[in-house]
């Protein structure tokens, strides 16, 4: 049986990192490329220049085939909570529900509406409510991502919730200590300026390309300078909510930290991993050295996790054991693995209990049980993990998937500052001398980079938090349904044909969109 | 009355202008019907039936199955 659960598990896991990986390639886009349509328009509007216009109308092309193939793909997560972690979905109750549901009523309701003014309305509407129902369409993406990432948050941190044995069911007592926690904040804020930065590499790229054929430098100029106004204020954003985020991490999540620096063993004042690469032989309790080889940075990690240069960190072996430190921030005396596993053994014996209690309907032992599952439910998962290892997460992964974001991030920064730099510099001109070819084929190259920047975020996120589904609470191999593995694999290869199909549409599309309008005179507005 | 006649008139026409004028937009129509039928038809029905629906078709019988659940796999 544990044999065959782990299978299922594998899969589902496989399957669900599959169709967000790839639900993820439209969203961003979608999130950012809104913005700076909103801002192209703003322009036209007050300057009423007919050639911003036509480079609103240009982005709003590539803004609408993105936004028509990602639609939907969302839904098929929900799908797969419903088959596949039906145990979790059941657990999770009204605190999943409640913010998707915000998110199918208003966002969903309030994006399609105003898009379809966006693109119908040039010539029904006002240029006003025009302008109003560009931005509102953008503002809609970015709130269906908010309630999004509010359920995700919770996963990472169960907050503003109590546990009904009874119904089996997380209850919602505190809906705004739901929405509002720093966990879900600082996630919406680093993931929604993130995209910013990722849509303005878009344009940068794509103008990039365009300027490589000598084709619409104006057009490419005014864009660029949009995009990278917009790139460069979500890749500041992004480092300043990264921080937020680094320091709800070590809080609420310190063995993801541990893992994105591959920190076995912490310290007052711990230093942060700069570049680094993972000694394969390190184990959980052996001697050998975390790293073959290190360049570290003293106190970086304890002021960016605790804000304080001689904080304490702990490390893996630290957490297991329970070591504590005294630093700001790790105001709890921390548990071991052990004693998590013990609190958790009697939450799981209490509900075993009440179990039976239901059936004699005896209401004292009900009420005895009810308790005793309150006061240990905190560390009801550790019940299922028999090693401390299975607490642990894919280090190698986590520590390089973060240590790339952390490059590309700090590399998008630099691009963003050297394109803002160049479009004002007086008398610059985009030429194509072969200088100027290779920053075009920068520009180019950038937009893959972004891509795959944004997408290790998330595996740090979502790796980084294993084996759980929901933080301490449900480890994934109790989340799941009682399927077999191969029903879960057939599906997993449905979806990788349908969503690679999805993908490869969306990006022959727009490349055909971006080739055939970059031929015609971007400065004008196509009458038709 | 009539100022509403005239909001709703205006919204159809919009809609029946827009879809009526579009060049790209019928493709990306085409290929979201395409994705909605497979989605909502296809993978739905045949390999997304809920789970929980079928141990029970009351809320008391799921919260039982998934108590079994955790309480087994432990």
């Amino acid at each position: 049986m544990g044999e065959l659960l782990m299978n299922v598990v594998d899969w589902s896991r496989a399957q669900f990192a599959l169709t967000a990986c790839y639900h993820w390639l439209f969203v961003p886009l979608t999130l950012g490329l809104g913005i700076i349509i909103g801002v192209m328009e703003t322009i036209y509007y007050r300057t009423r220049d007919e050639k911003w216009l036509a480079t609103t109308k240009f982005w709003m092309t590539l803004f609408g085939v993105n936004f028509a193939i990602g639609v939907a793909t969302g839904i098929i997560l929900e799908f797969e909570f419903g088959t596949n972690w039906s145990n979790y979905s059941w657990f999770v109750g009204d605190i999943f529900g409640a913010p998707l549901a915000i998110e199918g009523i208003l966002a969903f309701f309030m994006e399609s509406t105003f898009i379809a003014v966006m693109f119908f309305g040039w010539k029904k509407v006002s240029p006003k409510f025009h302008l109003a129902s560009t931005w509102l369409t953008a503002l809609g993406a970015s709130i269906s991502a908010l309630w999004i990432l509010v359920a995700n948050a919770w996963m990472q941190y169960p907050t503003g919730c109590t546990f009904n044995p009874e119904t089996m069911r997380n209850e919602m007592t505190d809906f705004w200590a739901v929405a509002l926690s720093p966990m879900a904040m600082s996630k919406v804020f680093h993931t929604v300026t993130s995209a910013w930065a990722l849509s303005g590499a878009f344009v940068v790229g794509v103008c990039g390309w365009m300027l490589l054929k000598g084709r619409n430098r104006d057009h490419c100029i005014r864009s660029m300078k949009v995009g990278g106004w917009v790139g460069f204020i979500g890749i500041v954003l992004t480092s300043i909510s990264g921080d937020t985020s680094a320091v709800t991490v070590a809080k609420h999540q310190p063995m993801k930290l541990a893992a994105m620096e591959g920190l076995y063993e912490g310290s007052p004042g711990q230093s942060i991993v700069a570049f680094g690469i993972l000694n394969p032989k390190k184990e959980i309790g052996n001697s050998e050295d975390p790293f073959l080889f290190d360049i570290s940075i003293p106190h970086g990690l304890a002021f960016l996790a605790t804000h304080d240069p001689d904080g304490y960190v702990p490390g893996i072996e630290d957490i297991i054991l329970g070591k504590g430190g005294t630093s700001k921030g790790f105001g709890l005396k921390p548990l071991s693995f052990e004693q998590r596993k013990e609190h958790g053994k009697v939450a799981m014996h209490a509900l075993a209990f009440y179990n039976d209690a239901l059936k004699s309907r005896d209401s004292t032992l009900l009420q005895q049980y009810k308790q005793e599952i309150e006061d240990n439910f905190k560390y009801l998962g550790y019940t299922y993990l028999e090693e401390p290892e299975e607490s642990v997460p894919n280090v190698p992964l986590t520590f390089y998937s973060f240590h790339f974001m952390v490059t590309i991030g700090g590399y998008l920064m630099l691009f963003f500052i050297v394109v803002l730099l160049l479009l004002y510099k007086p008398k610059w001109v985009p030429g194509r001398t072969k200088f100027q070819k290779l920053g075009y084929w920068l520009a180019i190259i950038t937009i893959p980079l972004a891509y795959l920047c944004s997408m290790s975020g998330w595996i740090v996120a979502e790796v980084g938090r294993q084996p759980w589904t929901i933080q301490d609470l449900m480890p994934n191999k109790v989340a799941i349904s009682d399927l077999s593995a191969g029903y879960v694999q057939t599906t997993f290869w449905i979806f990788a044909v349908v969503f690679t199909a999805l993908l490869i549409a969306d990006v022959s599309i727009i490349c055909k969109q971006i080739s055939k309008k970059s031929k015609t005179n971007l400065d004008v507005v196509e009458t038709k | 009355m009539s100022q509403n006649n005239s909001f709703w008139a205006r919204v159809v026409d919009l809609y029946v202008d827009g879809f009526r004028s579009m060049t790209l937009g019928k493709t990306l129509w085409i290929i979201i019907a395409i994705k909605l039928f497979v989605f909502f038809v296809v993978i739905k029905i045949l390999f997304f039936p809920n789970f929980l629906a079928s141990k029970s078709d009351s809320d008391e019988g799921k919260a039982q199955y998934v108590r079994e659940q955790l309480i087994n796999r432990y």
